[in-house]
């Protein structure tokens, strides 16, 4: 019998119209940045040029920040909950029509495999549009006061991994609390975000409630020491976090923080091995590894070490890297040269602090940035790659005694996002949620997401929840 | 979890008393009823394309064990249906055959002859198919029959009552017993899933009937509901893939009841060789006991060459 050497099966480009160049979403319109210089967004999977972007410079910011307060304070901030509502029910359905238009965009700007953004990335960006326009009506039952009130004017800074989510993420919230948003997506990944703005207008938004501005580093500064703005909200790397948080400080805008994380995913000797392995994998491989929750760090119980790590190769064994608009890609690209750059580094460092490295064969594509899936073992809490966050499809794997001795190695990290518990004893899992410091914790699962559980961080994962009730509380003052 | 440092000395040692066997079963790892599902769901969304599905199409009708099994069933049927697992496609010779044609014991020395000179094996059920609810001695002479008759397959029921009551033993003594009366056939284990209900029950059952010399798991009669599932057939396969590992052997799995579409089957071949691996792409280790499965696969399988579906009326009903 011959090898079942399954076809390329390429999701169709036809559908999304990609421009040439974009301006800047202002006060319900596209427009000239009056500052600042174009940059390109690029295709990570193929480097090709998708389309040339412009950098909002600091007048701009001041544009998009009043068109925000106008809207504010002429009619969203006074718009009764329930025509709110109205508006971001029809953007999620919207959301909802456009959806394989808009997860194809974003596999190509992104890198990410259609099976993800099409499966996980615009279902949630849907449902959380859904969700907190359920909320927009019944703000004084969020358990935030009896008559809460909207903040304001939220400058809000997403990253390049999850863009369409985190936009939802940041974006529904505010609005279903009544504020109004200025948004800078990613340079890396800024087209879902524009083809948002698209829906904005189609869904009849009044203009300068969302606007939606590119840049790089320096855009996303100006946007959030603004003086026009009331809350921040970002979602990135520890270090911006910290920067933004030095920034803000003195000032009275609230904020709240996404940061990074070296989550341990815990592997006990009663887990469920399979599901187990499934639950690795899908920790540390999904979206390429750049996911602030990855379980990066693999605690296994020594008893089963052995196992669990012939089960996981063979499994790697089975990843399909490569195109990430064929239908049948597991990793797709990394998203950057930098990003690749980092990764390298670390794997590197990884290497000379003497961990052994391991990939399965892959024949990775030679034009745009590719990491194989890797492991690492023989790490120690001691090592670079045990304690620092790499942001790719890389593992750690170490090993534990005892349940104790998982808890301590777990929680032996400045971060503290998420965690992962493997094990069929119902006692030991409500044990370890209770002793893990960590703003997740998963049993039995991993990287699963809803917008009614509240999602963030402990420790330098940042501060603030998005998601259900909590995520409300961050757009709404008491 | 401890499949893979149970060498061959050991499993044999688990089979030593009833005990043990319990500690054994009782000990395999768990299957997470969630990510069992979650992962059958993730498989079932590969998209197999072109060469690719021309492939699994001509895979899928040689796994086929071709089955009638009613009350009502007559030399006559039997005859039809052996015509038609013999040339399935009149259209098409190139269409390839079934593995086999499978009826009640009865009806064996029919398809035997029909069969002659085919390559075609004949499956007979047997063991008070398909509950099973009769004495040991009157389901080896089920099975003798079947086997003097001719039957180069025999696909045998598990004692359901006995294993969800914890009798492990006795499915095993009563496996063996028909394995030992099926001599050379090839034996065919059904745990009748619909029944166990939960995916630890699928894993050692699936492990008990291995351990007393099944050939094949299989996963259903098709008289109860659920039959085949895509999550029941992934935990199969894992129990072959890791019963290979520990012993070397290869085990066959067939999913029975409830595959009509060659889509089905093509999610079904996707998890066979991302799990078990492509060894199992091969008719001696992988069937699909069905019926009216035959006939999608061959008219996806006319679309594919001709680009047309010739409709229904183009292929046979017997």
């Amino acid at each position: 019998m011959s090898r079942f050497e399954y076809a390329p099966a390429p999701e169709s480009r036809a559908i999304v119209d990609i421009k040439s160049s974009y301006g800047l979403f202002i006060n319900g319109a596209f427009t000239e940045a009056t500052d600042g210089k174009p940059f390109k967004t690029v295709s990570p999977a193929s480097e090709e040029v998708l389309a040339e972007i412009s950098e909002a410079g600091p007048a701009d910011v001041d544009k998009a920040v009043k068109a925000a307060r106008k809207a504010y304070d002429k009619v969203w901030g006074t718009m009764p909950g329930r025509d709110r509502a109205k508006y971001l029910y029809r953007i999620a359905r919207l959301i909802q029509e456009r959806s394989r238009e808009l997860a194809v965009l974003e596999s190509l700007d992104n890198g990410k495999p259609i099976r993800e953004s099409r499966d996980v990335d615009l279902p949630l960006v849907a449902a959380h549009f859904f969700y907190y326009a359920g909320w927009a009506d019944k703000l004084e039952y969020a358990g935030a006061g009896e008559n809460p009130q909207p903040l304001g004017v939220a400058a809000q800074v997403i990253p390049w991994n999850f863009p369409l989510m985190m936009l939802a993420w940041k974006i529904a919230p505010a609005l279903a609390a009544g504020n109004t948003v200025v948004l800078k997506p990613a340079e890396t990944t800024p087209l879902t975000a524009l083809a948002f703005a698209e829906i904005c207008q189609q869904a009849d938004l009044p203009p300068g409630v969302v606007n939606i501005i590119t840049g790089a580093g320096r855009t996303g500064q100006a946007l959030v020491e603004h003086e026009g703005v009331d809350k921040v909200a970002f979602t990135g790397s520890t270090a911006v976090g910290r920067a933004i948080a030095k920034s803000v400080a003195g000032t009275d805008k609230k904020v709240t923080l996404e940061l990074g994380g070296k989550a341990a995913n815990i592997v006990f000797e009663d887990a469920p091995i399979d599901q187990t392995i499934e639950g690795i994998v899908n920790g540390i491989f999904f979206n390429q590894g750049h996911v602030c929750c990855a379980g990066s760090r693999l605690l296994v119980q020594e008893s089963v070490y052995d196992e669990v790590l012939a089960r996981l190769k063979r499994r790697m064994g089975t990843l399909r890297v490569g195109d990430p608009l064929d239908k049948n890609t597991d990793i797709g690209a990394i998203n950057s040269a930098e990003q690749l750059a980092r990764i390298r580094e670390l794997s590197q460092v990884g290497e000379d602090e003497g961990a052994e490295r391991w990939s399965p064969e892959c024949e990775l594509p030679t034009q745009g940035y590719w990491f194989a899936p890797t492991v690492f073992t023989g790490v120690s809490q001691a090592h670079r790659i045990a304690r620092e966050e790499i942001f790719g499809p890389v593992l750690s794997v170490l090993t534990f005694r005892t349940p104790a001795e998982a808890v301590e190695k777990a929680n032996n990290t400045p971060f503290g996002l998420s965690a992962g518990v493997w094990t069929d004893k119902g006692s030991r899992i409500l044990w370890m949620a209770d002793q893990l410091r960590a703003g997740v914790v998963w049993a039995n699962t991993f990287n699963r997401f809803d917008p009614t559980s509240p999602f963030g961080g402990y420790k330098e994962s940042g501060y603030g929840r998005e998601g259900g009730r909590h995520g409300l509380e961050a757009y709404l003052a008491h | 979890m401890t499949t893979t440092d149970t060498g061959v000395d050991s499993l044999a040692d688990v089979t030593s008393s009833e005990d043990r066997l319990r500690r054994f079963l009782l000990g395999l790892p768990g299957v997470d009823q969630v990510g069992a599902e979650a992962r059958a769901a993730t498989l079932s969304t590969r998209s197999i394309k072109t060469t690719a599905k021309a492939y699994a199409l001509d895979l899928a009708i040689q796994m086929i064990d071709l089955t009638t099994l009613e009350g009502q069933d007559t030399p006559g049927k039997v005859r039809a249906l052996c015509s038609k697992a013999k040339r399935p496609d009149p259209a098409d010779p190139t269409a390839p055959q079934v593995a086999a044609v499978c009826v009640y014991p009865d009806l064996v020395a029919t398809a035997k002859y029909e069969l002659r000179g085919s390559g075609i094996n004949v499956a007979s059920v047997a063991t008070a198919f398909p509950s099973g609810r009769s004495s040991l001695a009157i389901k080896v002479q089920d099975t003798q029959d079947a086997v003097a008759a001719g039957a180069d397959e025999v696909d045998m029921v598990i004692d359901r009552g006995a294993f969800l009551s914890g009798r492990y033993g006795l499915v095993f003594d009563e496996i063996a017993a028909i394995r030992e009366a099926a001599g050379d056939a090839h034996l065919k284990v059904i745990l009748e899933t619909g029944e166990l209900v939960t995916y630890d029950n699928v894993r050692r059952a699936s492990w008990l009937a291995m351990l007393a010399g099944a050939d094949f798991i299989k996963t259903s009669t098709g008289k109860v509901s659920p039959a085949a599932t895509l999550p029941v057939t992934l935990v199969m396969l894992e129990a072959v893939r890791d019963y290979h590992e520990a012993t070397g052997l290869h085990i066959g799995v067939k999913p029975a009841g409830g595959i009509r579409t060659a889509k089905d089957a093509i999610k079904y071949l996707v998890t066979v060789n991302e799990t078990a691996g492509p060894d199992w792409l091969d008719p001696e280790l992988f069937r699909f006991g069905a019926s009216s499965l035959l006939n999608d696969l061959l008219m996806q399988r006319t679309k594919l060459a001709t680009g047309n579906y010739p409709g229904p009326d183009y292929f046979t009903l017997d």
